[in-house]
């Protein structure tokens, strides 16, 4: 019960900051939570199943495309066209697992940085279709919801999107499955002693996971009005890690912890050097001697042991 | 009965199970005892299907468990509490139970059975495992191990490292799953735990059962237990 209403709670706090907060804010807080729930799918994968992908950027760009091309080509709707992308985000995951998941460990990561690396020169080679760096122009955002303004309309799916992700991150990690991939981080050994199957028990959550990040990446590209190859880059990949980390592996509002952070040095960092990396690394070192397990990890090490 | 014929087995170029043979029948307590390095724990993986057996085959009630993958084995009802534990950490107790009932679909009816064992646990449900004592711990990985309703049960050194009155809890609890018809296979150092809760004793050596006796047939000073465990 109090889960729930910490959660619930949380979502009215947004819902309340995005409608209060000045434009600059309200427009960085929706770019927030759409990268948000790029976390919270990389934080199924990887806080709460053990899985440490270098491949995220992939799904997300999975989800860029995935949306981006059938509206580009196809003129499909925009609505729609979120669908497509996390879709295309979940079948990539899949498929990935399908192979990667064969590997553990660093191997596991080196094959699927291997696979994220691959599709970005897939989209490079592809230029003429993909727009490859230059990317492709989408439709402006005050065209996905009628009668809205750009702003508007990017606030509201944003956190519409964000808001479904949330729920269904904490459904699922308080759901039979989600025990389970915990029991698989914790012990694999123990678990398939048990009678579950390993590698079905990661495919599933990695499929999961590529859902969440496709659909991020398919609102990204469609309320920004953007697509490129970039979004394939291995800072994608990179990025929902230090997220994740920073907030709290395995805990459910940790991603948006963690995100709002990060954004939030970065972007103030910016306004006073363009060598931004360094105050993320500092933080980094920071977050590793102080608190390892994470902001919100750590307050649930000491304070709220109840927190999912 | 769980049945083993002609069971060699090893990790990679070293062979571990020579030709073993043994088997495990429903209400009864078969103790393995073996000095380090016998095979007692790889026979346990064995049977799990951790490590494949080269030649020979692992039957329960007929059905050849050898040919499964590993994670099939368990839900044909063989249990294994591997040494050192291994519980799921951060998940609290009850959520450690639910793991081991959901693979079987066991439902409330075995989760009591399991609560009445140890109520010790019932009183820790909503405690996380990692915070729980060594005693405790046993008691949950053995529990979670019964939530599977399992025909066999595999303890590997159960009560290493326990304090002496966890030591008769756990073993009263052995003793009560061998009047519910569980077939229990004990792996165990001590002579005297021997004693008081086997039905038959496989003794090991050199990656082979080099003799089964029955329990009456056994005394403190039997000469087996000098001459496999070394005691």
């Amino acid at each position: 019960m109090r889960n729930w209403i910490l959660h619930l709670g949380t979502l009215a706090l947004v819902a309340v900051l995005l409608v209060t907060l000045p434009p600059y804010h309200a427009t960085n807080l929706a770019r927030i939570l759409v990268l948000v729930v790029f976390a919270i799918g990389y934080n199924l994968a990887f806080g709460y199943t053990g899985l440490l992908s270098l491949g995220h950027a992939l799904f997300f760009a999975a989800g860029v495309y995935g949306a981006a091309l059938p509206v580009t080509y196809l003129g499909l709707p925009q609505l729609p066209a979120l669908i497509a992308g996390l879709a295309a985000g979940g079948v990539m995951a899949a498929l990935v697992g399908l192979l990667a998941l064969r590997t553990a460990g660093v191997s596991f990561m080196i094959v699927t940085l291997m696979f994220a690396q691959a599709g970005y020169l897939t989209l490079l080679y592809f230029n003429p279709v993909t727009g490859g760096d230059e990317g492709l122009v989408l439709p402006d955002a005050a065209t996905l919801l009628p009668g809205l303004s750009a702003d508007a309309a990017r606030a509201t799916i944003a956190f519409a999107l964000f808001a479904t992700a949330l729920i269904a991150a904490l459904v699922i990690v308080q759901s039979r499955l989600g025990r389970t991939m915990v029991a698989m981080r914790e012990n694999e050994e123990r678990s398939r002693m048990l009678g579950y199957n390993p590698f079905a028990v990661k495919l599933a959550a990695l499929a999961l996971s590529g859902l969440f990040s496709g659909a991020a990446g398919a609102a990204y590209a469609l309320l920004f009005g953007y697509a490129g190859a970039s979004f394939a880059t291995i800072q994608y990949s990179i990025l929902p890690m230090l997220w994740v980390l920073m907030g709290g592996a395995g805990t459910v509002l940790g991603p948006l912890i963690g995100t709002a952070a990060m954004f939030y040095l970065v972007d103030i960092a910016g306004s006073y050097t363009t060598a931004t990396l360094l105050f993320v690394g500092v933080a980094l070192v920071l977050l590793i001697l102080f608190a390892p397990k994470g902001i919100l990890g750590t307050i649930r090490e000491r304070w709220l042991t109840w927190l999912p | 009965m769980l049945k083993l014929d002609g069971i060699s087995a090893g990790y990679g170029p070293v062979a571990v199970l020579n030709a073993l043979t043994f088997e495990a029948r429903a209400g009864e307590i078969t103790c393995v005892m073996g000095r380090n390095g016998a095979g007692k724990s790889t026979l346990m993986k064995c049977i799990m299907g951790l490590v494949p057996a080269r030649t020979g085959s692992v039957t329960l009630d007929g059905t050849a468990l050898h040919s499964l993958p590993a994670h099939r084995v368990p839900l044909h009802g063989v249990a294994y509490v591997p040494q050192g534990r291994r519980l799921f950490g951060p998940l609290t107790v009850a959520e450690n139970l639910e793991v081991g009932l959901m693979t079987r679909g066991m439902g409330d009816e075995t989760r009591e059975r399991v609560l009445i064992l140890f109520p010790r646990l019932r009183e820790r449900l909503s405690q996380t495992a990692s915070t729980l004592s060594g005693g405790e711990q046993q008691m949950l990985a053995i529990g979670r191990a019964l939530c599977l309703e399992p025909k066999v049960l595999l303890l590997d050194e159960p009560t290493e490292g326990l304090q002496p009155s966890m030591i008769a809890l756990i073993r009263d609890v052995v003793l009560q799953l061998r009047e519910t018809g569980v077939a229990t296979i004990l792996v165990e150092q001590r002579p005297d735990a021997v004693l008081r809760m086997a039905d038959r004793v496989a003794f090991m050596a050199g990656g082979t059962v080099a003799e089964t006796v029955a329990r009456a047939d056994l005394t403190p000073t039997a000469p087996q237990f000098q001459k496999y465990v070394g005691v």
